[in-house]
This record gives C-alpha cells, structure tokens and sequence, in this order.
C-alpha cells in the first residue's frame, strides 16, 4: 500500500481533541455532581442538576468518542490500556451508570430522592476517581508483551494514580464550580465560588506534586523537560499555569462569572498539554509510539473522510442545544 | 480461583449486552413513533397527539437514560475483557462503531435534551425536528452496529496479514452478506416491540376507562403498524434463515438440530439435543416440513452438524429452544393482529375487553422474541468472535484472571439486577398515571378534571400560542 500522507499526526490531534472536549465538558458535570452532594437543600440540588440535565448526556457522548476514537486510530493502544485498567474502568462504568440514572429517577421517584441525591453524589465522585486512576496508570506506563498488556489488572493501583485519582477530582470540581458561578445566582453561585477556591487550592497542590513526581518516576520524562534547550522551550506551560492560576483564585474571589469557568478550562488545557509534551511520541506510555500503535492507513483514511465532515456539523448542532439552553438556569425549565 | 476467563467473559458479555438490547429494541421504534406523533400534532393542532407525544417522551426519558449508560458500557467491552479481538479486528471494525458514534450519538444526545426540556424554549416546528433528529439517530445506530455485527458473523471485504484483519472495500465489509437482512429483520423487531408496547399501553388504558381519545388513538396506530409489520417480519425473517443457510450452515444445523446432512429433513418442533452423543431425544417432528421451510423445496438438501468438526459447532440447545421461543412469539403476535383487523373490520376494536386484555398481556411479546433472536445468533455463531477466522477462545484479554472477571461480571450483575427492576416500575407508574396527568395535577384529574394545569401551557406552546 502506496501512502501519499502520514495521517497518524492528524488523528493525534483529533483524538487528542477529542479526549480534551470529553473532560472539559464531562469534567464540568461530573464536577458540578460532586459539588451536589455539598448542597443545604432540594431547592439548591434542583437547581444544580437542572443546570446540566438537557446537556449532559451529549457530554457523555465524548467518552464514547474518546473511547471508540482510541480503538479506531490507535487499535494497539486500546488492546493495551484498557485491560491494564480493568477495575477503573469497570467502577467508572458502572458509577457512570448511577449518575446518570439518577437525572431521569430521582425526579420521577420521590420516595427514593434521597437515594438517587446519593447516586447523583458519589456516582460522579467515584466515576472522577476511577478516571483519575486511569491517569495516573498512563503517566505510570504499562508492561507490554507480544502487543498486549503484560502486567496484572492490580497493577494499576499505586499511590501515584491515587494521587491522580484525587487530583482530577479537584480538578473537576474546580470546573463544576466555574459551571455553577456561571449558570446560577445567589447562594448557589455564592457557595460554588467558595467550593471552587478549595478545589483550586487542590488543584494547586496535585498539580505541584505530579510535576515534581512524574520526572521523578520517569527518567524520559525529565529528560524532556530538564535537557537543554527544552528547559528554555517549555518554560512558558509552568509561567502560564501559575499566572492562570492566580487569575482564576481572583476571578473566584471576585464577581466575575465567566472567568472562574475559563480559567478552570486554561488550567486543563495547560496540564492535557504539559502531559502530552511529556510522553510525546508515545501512546502507550514508554512502549509503544503513536506510529506503533496506529491502525491501518486506509482505515484511518476512510475514518477521517467522515470524521473532517461530521465532527464540525457535531459542534454546529451540539452548540444550538447549549444555545437553547443559555443563561441561568430557570426554574420552569428542567426537572422539577 | 481457577475459573476460565473466557467462559466468564462471555458470560459478562452476554449479559451486559442482554440488557441492554432490551431498551433499543423499545426506544429505536418509540423515538420513531414519538416523531410521527410530533409531526401529527404540528400539523393537525390537535391536542390529544400533543397529549400522546409528551407521555411516551417521559417513558421514553427513562429507557433512553437507561439505554445510554449501558450503552457506554459496550464498546469498553472490547478493550477489558476481549482486547485481542479489538487488536486484531479494529482496523476494519472500528470505523463502523466509529461512525456509529459521530453519526448516532451525538445526534440523539444533541436533540434529546431540546426533545425533553426544550417545547418551551423553541419553536413548534423545531420541536419536531428535535424528535425526528432522535429518531435518526436511533436509525444511524442501528445500521452501524448492525454492520458491524454482520461483518463479525459473515466477513467480506478483507485479508488478513499476520493475524490482523486489513479492510479491502469497503463497500463489501459495511454491506456484508449477512447485514442487509440482520438490519431489515432487527430493525423490523425493534418496531414491532414497540408497537406491542404501545398497543398493550393503549388497550390498559382503555380497559381502566382513562384518557379515552388517546388510548383509542395509540391502539388504532399501533395496530395499522403491526397489521403490516408483523407479516412483513415473518417473510424477512424466512429470508434471513435462508442467507443463514447459504453463510453459517453450521448455525442453520443448531437451530434445528439437524445432526445429519440429508434431503426430505423433517422439522422437528422439539426435543431434547444430545451433543456428545450427536442425535435428538424425544423428538417430536413432521416430515418434510424441514427441507421445505429452509430451502423452499420439499427435497432440498439441509446440512447436519456432522459435517463440521468437533470444535466447529456451537452449541446446539440454546440456538434449538431460543429459536423456537423466537418463532412461538411470533404466531402469537400474528394472531393478535389478525384478531385486532378483524375486530376493527367489525368496528368493535375498542370495546372488546378480552381483546384489550390479550393486547396489554401481550406487551412482553417483542422483548421476549429479540432476546430469543439475539441468542439464536450469538449463541449459534459460536466457537467464534469473527466467523469462521478467530476463535472467541483467542479473541480474550490474555492479561485477564478468572478472578477479575469474577469480580466485574458480579458487579454488573449486581447493578443490572437493581437499575432494571427500578427502571420498569418508574415506567410502569407513568403507564399508571396515563397521559392526561403530570405528577402536580393528580389530585385535579382524580376530582375528574380535564388536562392538567401543568401540562396546559406545553399544549399552547405546541399549538403555536405564546405564553
């Protein structure tokens, strides 16, 4: 087979995209499923959940393309990571399914509410968790053989990726609480701005230790950075993150209501790209490159001719249903 | 635990697979009928469809809810437990579950949240678009999942290099064999579930007495449906079992229980299959009725399992008693629609209480016979994940324990056996509650006030009425 293009950059950047829009987007409304479980009464839970009932389960969606995405570009990748993370993925599935039970349950069950507060709760928790732990195995890297996961389904379980698993839920709890300020007022917005000081204080925090442990684990990883020039090339990700950081710590203390949200979203976008500048060109960390690991150029060549056209009209019709959806959230619309 | 992985992983998948084949074989024909329901209402103003519509959206909230998180489920399945199939399969399965995902999901997630919570917030008419865009959705996905099922049973359009399969048209591996009539024959199913579904709704409904115009109305609609459907499937389901024959003969062979290869085969309506001794017990058959069903002609010729090696043949019970499950439910539904057409003929389709009664009994009937189906395909493609290429034994995660999936396959079971169960009530109790009545207006409607104050202004706003 003759091949006129490389396409594995191009599905690099897509599936990269992808997985990006699954945790923003996801991120949030897991977030904002933890912060529920913070809040005094029905009238707050309400209004919180409606805030993300109509969108969620397109937020959802992304999984599925992160997921499907990886098998499709990557098959090699996916036969490896995912059996190496059979138990998170297993508790992140079946906390996903709680979670998203309970929009639709807890409204039409009022003997249970309670439950299905609790299924709402610690489903997001947990399903944030487990992701975490899914992160933190990646950075970690897997033991391959004969192109499939060599090492057992425990071997995921460190205090590295329990450090991951409670780092993204900071994280997610830092966009749930961006989310929150944006979609609601009063108290609602009042404790969000609180709980999002917290959560970015943590986020601070994990974010220090993963970059002080991950060179440490990993001697690739801080050759990337340390070596000579890259110390002075990749400065700029450690500089920006402090500074948005700080901005966003103001922002949360302020009275802006877009600027909590978007800062939370610099946040993960400079750590998703300070992650990918250290294990660059590797897709199973330390083993396997992106070209390793691709599928076959005429699979991701007709994948792509679908995809380039699909993709922006899945943004056009998914962006009308958040424009239908704009502003606070109103008491007439949603569960009630 | 020395447990078998891959016997456990089957059994994993098949359950969580069972399950959730159970909520699309409602919601792909309920997000249909809700669009046309939609359309009925737009065009005519009428407010018993506007009635109609918003309570099948809210059951259909909840199957739908239920149908994507297990639905999420799926694809993960391929990479925990069966992650040398993906390897080995994914260059030319993954577009189709690819495009599944960009043509299907996002436009039923999209839609759904307009669909739910948006007849305030938009137009009527784009209202409309938002169920039909769902319904769409619910379509594209069939077709993409069913292909790629197809292409797992009857292969084309490949080669394979080192033990990995390469696409070589793609035409031929989207439109396999098999695909055409698996996409008809499930699509067909999905439809007819529903529209027992809804029939049986309609006749309880009308049996209690409740919202009278509209139970009148699903019953008539559903009904028109499945007057043509459940004919049409019986015929499609023949050609089916005829493309069976031409690509899986060994599956065909289990389905009957068909041991030896001859011509003039009996059919045989039950028994008891010995696999190890190869032959039937207590076999009830009538003869020549085999050669004439499988191959249209009274001396055709039907292959017996003895043809295939040992370790070439599936399971034959399973196949033999889900496949005859399958067909039972079938005549009873042909009876039922027969009986209905010729009540409606009579004009005493609406007050014929043992009519009613059999209708709402037979609500399950669709279910029952997809599962069955799903097992007689599943079950009958065995020993193989692609068939006749890759062994389901080889197709596991090699890294996984007997253990490990000990603990997941429990855990699925565990929160299957709670959400569906829950599930079904919250449903049943809106089937209660019928489509006059929102949770606020109980108390008005059971004084035997009309429409509900809640639902009021949703009428107005389909009506083309600002608030």
């Amino acid at each position: 087979m003759t091949q006129v293009l490389d396409l594995v950059p191009i599905w690099t950047v897509i599936l990269g995209l992808a997985v990006f829009f699954y945790v923003l987007l996801d991120g949030f409304d897991l977030g904002v499923g933890m912060l529920y479980g913070l809040a005094p009464d029905t009238g707050a839970r309400n209004t919180i959940m409606n805030s993300i009932a109509p969108i969620w389960d397109g937020n959802e969606t992304w999984l599925l393309l992160g997921g499907i995405g990886l098998l499709a570009a990557f098959p090699v990748a996916f036969a490896v990571i995912i059996p190496a993370v059979y138990f998170p993925i297993l508790v992140m599935l079946l906390a996903l399914v709680f979670r998203g039970l309970a929009f639709e349950f807890r409204f039409r069950d009022a003997e249970n509410k309670t439950f299905w507060d609790h299924a709402f709760c610690y489903g997001s928790a947990i399903a944030t968790f487990a992701q975490g732990l899914v992160l933190g195995a990646f950075i970690q890297g897997f033991s391959v053989v004969d192109g499939q996961f060599g090492g057992t389904s425990f071997a995921f379980l460190t205090p590295f990726s329990v450090l991951t698993g409670a780092a993204l839920m900071f994280g997610y709890g830092l966009l749930g609480a961006g989310w929150l300020i944006l979609k609601t007022e009063g108290d609602v917005q009042a404790a969000a701005r609180r709980h999002g000081r917290i959560c970015l204080a943590g986020v601070a925090a994990a974010i220090g230790i993963v970059c002080i442990w991950t060179p440490m684990i990993s001697p690739t990883v801080a050759a990337r950075w340390f070596d000579w020039p890259n110390m002075l090339l990749f400065a700029p990700v450690p500089v920006l993150t402090t500074a948005v950081g700080f901005v966003t710590w103001r922002a949360l203390s302020g009275r802006a209501e877009a600027m909590p949200f978007l800062g939370a979203i610099g946040l993960f976008l400079l750590s998703y790209l300070g992650i990918a500048i250290s294990l660059y060109p590797m897709i199973v960390p330390y083993q396997l490159t992106l070209w390793d690991a691709a599928s076959s150029p005429r699979t991701q060549a007709f994948l792509l001719v679908g995809t380039l056209f699909l993709l922006p009209v899945i943004l056009t019709y998914s962006g009308w249903s958040y424009w239908v959806f704009r502003g606070k959230v109103r008491a007439d619309i949603g569960y009630q | 635990m020395s447990f078998d992985p891959v016997l456990l992983s089957r059994i994993q998948f098949a359950w969580v697979i069972g399950w959730h084949i159970l909520l699309p074989a409602f919601t792909v024909g309920a997000a249909s009928f809700i669009a046309v329901v939609e359309g009925l209402a737009l065009k005519t103003g009428h407010e018993v469809y506007v009635r109609i519509s918003t309570f099948w959206i809210k059951i259909f909230a909840i199957a739908f809810g239920m149908g994507v998180v297990t639905g999420i489920i799926m694809p993960f399945q391929f990479g925990t437990n069966w992650s040398r199939f993906a390897s080995a399969g994914a260059n030319v399965l993954s577009p189709l579950f690819a495009y599944e995902g960009l043509t299907a999901f996002f436009l039923e997630a999209a839609f759904l949240g307009v669909l739910l919570f948006g007849r305030k917030l938009v137009p009527p008419w784009a209202h409309f678009v938002a169920a039909v865009m769902v319904a769409l959705g619910t379509l594209f996905s069939s077709f993409w999942i069913l292909s790629a099922n197809s292409w797992m049973q009857t292969p084309a359009g490949y080669e394979i290099i080192n033990g990995q399969f390469y696409p070589k048209d793609w035409i031929e591996v989207i439109f396999n064999p098999s695909f055409p009539y698996r996409l008809a024959h499930t699509v067909i199913a999905f439809f007819t579930t529903t529209g027992f579904v809804v029939l049986g709704v309609g006749a309880y409904l009308l049996r209690r007495g409740r919202s009278v115009a509209e139970s009148r109305t699903m019953l008539s609609m559903a009904l028109w449906m499945l007057t043509v459907l459940v004919p049409l499937q019986i015929v499609v389901g023949d050609l089916h079992g005829l493309n069976t024959r031409d690509h899986q003969p060994a599956k065909l062979a289990a389905i009957e229980a068909r041991w030896d290869t001859a011509r003039r085969v009996p059919l045989t309506l039950f028994a008891v299959p010995d696999d190890k001794e190869g032959r039937n017990k207590y076999a009830i058959e009538i003869p020549w009725l085999g050669s004439l069903i499988l191959t249209h002609d009274l001396d055709g010729q039907v292959k017996g399992l003895k043809d295939f090696p040992a370790d070439q043949r599936p399971p034959v019970a399973i196949p033999f008693f889900a496949f005859r499950a399958m067909v039972g439910c079938a005549g009873v539904m042909f009876l039922l629609v027969v009986a209905g057409a010729w009540l409606r003929w009579r004009g005493r389709l609406y007050d014929t209480p043992l009519y009613l009664r059999l209708c709402q009994y037979g609500i399950p009937l669709g279910f029952i016979a997809v599962i069955a189906g799903w097992f007689v395909t599943e079950v009958g493609r065995q020993p193989w994940t692609i068939y006749g290429l890759l062994r389901t034994a080889h197709s596991v995660s090699p890294s996984l324990t007997g253990l490990d999936v000990t603990l997941s396959l429990l855990g699925y079971m565990a929160v299957y056996l709670l959400i569906y169960p829950w599930g079904l009530i919250l449903m049943l109790r809106l089937v209660r509650r019928g489509p006059m009545e929102t949770p606020e207006a109980d108390a008005a409607v059971e004084a035997g006030r009309p429409a509900g104050p809640v639902l009021a202004p949703a009428i107005a706003v389909a009506k083309g009425k600002t608030l």
